[in-house]
């Protein structure tokens, strides 16, 4: 109940800036508001990047909301309104267009992000490598299963429960360390910096440069790494295609993945 | 005497001012049916969404059986405990004449107007394994977070002042006098207690734990962010709900349908039995 409440509240904002359309259409120098959604994963970047869009389009304005992709698919899927849909993951991308609200095909990859397992800056645990994860009593947190980040997390215990260098009971006793399956990325990012667990699994892109000194990362090597593809389209019903089209262009360009890459995401042109 | 004579003759004469302003009473009936219909529509169609065949399915499954019985078993736990530990705030709280009594209320009431997450983060800053409680309990290898330990303490900081709120209502309303006599006649302070303040109050007692337990039953906030997210151990509904609503729409549903029923019933029980009976002890009381 309290949850479809907060979703409520959520959409607030995107009636308010609907309303704004109104007088834009009479008035051609009212502010017009693009709306949106991305993963939370890209809460800096596009932060920065809707700051950058605003300063070169006078009388614009971008509103963001951060969750998880599955949350804003689901959203997108009960007709919440958004001019552009930015994922951490194909899957949730191809739910909004199986919900009619993208249309087929017209999404492209803007970035590619790679699994990091991070500790508390002291490392409790005392962890010195990936094996390390199984270790009895560690305690780890994961993303849930339904956030991209945490299925990436399983693909890559799996994974390393076929390589030599690791057990193949590893993906089952690491497992049984889960404490928490968080709702979003930033969920076990802070709950790691804060200490109250040994180890999680989070982007590489979530190690902000300000949050770099609260914790400490072990690599997954490229072999054992999922790469996620984000994918980014306009969404079909918006009220602003042209200024959509301009964010996402935006993204694009060398100056978007310029940003992005300050954040630690892959570049998607290498 | 003359308290029940007044009380006769109000409820004499209500039916008649009430019938001098049906018209008026009328006009209210209009104005008041959006708000009514706003809280009930959304109520229904989350009914008109289920099928009692589905809900029987969503019954069996794992995730749904672990969520309800973890609910059940931490809700009791911390109504049970709210019980030994808020009774006596709620005695403290009836003493209103006491120096301390404002800021005990104060304290009381802010769980109820905090947000549920802002009690998680505060729960994780004393009893997370860093905090001010938490670092020197995981210093001796007991560790809170994440949990059902947590759970149920998530629910007791947001719940248990329903239950001291109404206790102390109801040991206020104790005649002093009554007290004072049996304290003239040699009472200790537990049996004056135990023989007039407990019996005089059962049902503002009981009233208080039902709601307290309801409240505890659909904590969210405080629980996800205090004892994080894990099926079995720290999963309780509202959790499975949040969850599920993202994937699994009907488990969200089934669990949504079972919790306001459940708190429905609560409301049926408090509203309809325990205050008809309270409202007859005041009445028994003042004749």
């Amino acid at each position: 109940m309290l949850k479809v409440l907060q979703r409520i509240l959520m959409v607030m904002p995107l009636i308010t800036s609907v309303s704004c359309d109104i007088p834009s259409q009479l008035e051609p120098v009212q502010t017009q508001i693009i709306f949106v959604l991305a993963a939370a994963s890209l809460t800096e970047p596009f932060s920065e990047l809707g700051r950058q869009f605003e300063a070169q389009n006078p009388n614009t304005k971008v509103e963001f909301s951060f969750a998880g992709s599955q949350q804003l698919a689901q959203q997108l899927g009960q007709g919440a309104p958004g001019d552009v849909f930015a994922s951490a993951s194909q899957k949730y991308l191809d739910a909004a267009v199986q919900a009619n609200r993208v249309a087929k095909d017209k999404a492209q990859i803007f970035a590619k992000n790679r699994l990091v397992v991070i500790y508390p800056k002291d490392n409790p645990a005392g962890l010195e490598d990936l094996q390390g994860l199984a270790k009895p009593g560690l305690k780890l947190i994961l993303a849930a299963k339904e956030v991209p980040v945490g299925e990436y997390s399983l693909d890559f215990l799996d994974k390393a429960s076929d390589d030599p260098a690791f057990s193949p009971m590893f993906k089952a006793t690491v497992l049984k360390n889960v404490v928490s399956f968080e709702e979003n990325v930033k969920a076990v990012y802070t709950k790691i910096a804060l200490g109250e667990a040994d180890a999680g699994i989070v982007w590489i892109s979530d190690i902000t440069p300000d949050g770099a000194g609260q914790v400490g990362s072990l690599d997954i090597p490229e072999a054992l790494n999922l790469i996620a593809a984000y994918p980014i389209a306009a969404i079909s019903d918006s009220k602003h295609p042209d200024l959509a089209r301009a964010f996402i262009d935006l993204v694009m360009s060398p100056a978007g993945q310029q940003v992005l890459q300050k954040y630690h995401f892959i570049s998607a042109f290498p | 005497m003359e308290n029940g004579d007044r009380l006769r003759i109000q409820l004499e004469s209500a039916p008649r001012l009430y019938q001098a302003s049906s018209r008026s009473f009328q006009f209210w009936k209009i104005l008041a049916l959006p708000l009514l219909l706003f809280i009930a529509i959304p109520l229904v169609a989350l009914f008109a969404h289920v099928s009692i065949t589905d809900l029987m399915k969503n019954l069996n499954q794992r995730q749904v059986i672990e969520a309800i019985s973890l609910s059940l078993v931490t809700s009791f736990t911390a109504t049970f405990i709210t019980l030994i530990f808020g009774t006596p705030v709620a005695y403290l709280l009836a003493q209103r004449h006491s120096r301390t009594h404002r800021l005990v209320d104060t304290l009381i009431d802010l769980p109820l107007v905090l947000p549920p997450s802002v009690a998680g983060v505060a729960l994780l800053m004393a009893f997370g394994r860093n905090g001010m409680i938490g670092g020197w309990l995981s210093a001796v290898g007991i560790e809170i977070p994440f949990t059902m330990t947590a759970v149920i303490m998530a629910q007791v900081f947001i719940a248990s002042p329903f239950y001291v709120k109404a206790a102390s209502i109801g040991f206020a309303s104790i005649d002093p006098e009554l007290k004072q006599a049996a304290s003239l006649d040699g009472a200790g302070n537990w049996r004056i207690f135990r023989e007039i303040d407990l019996p005089l109050s059962r049902m503002a007692l009981l009233s208080g734990s039902v709601m307290t337990w309801a409240r505890a039953l659909g904590e969210f906030g405080a629980t996800i962010i205090f004892a994080g997210n894990f099926p079995g151990r720290t999963q309780t509904m509202p959790l499975a709900i949040y969850m599920g609503f993202e994937i699994d729409m009907e488990v969200a549903l089934t669990l949504s349908v079972i919790l306001i029923g459940l708190s429905f019933l609560t409301l049926i029980i408090v509203k309809g039995i325990l205050h008809r009976r309270i409202e007859a002890d005041l009445e028994f009381r003042s004749t």
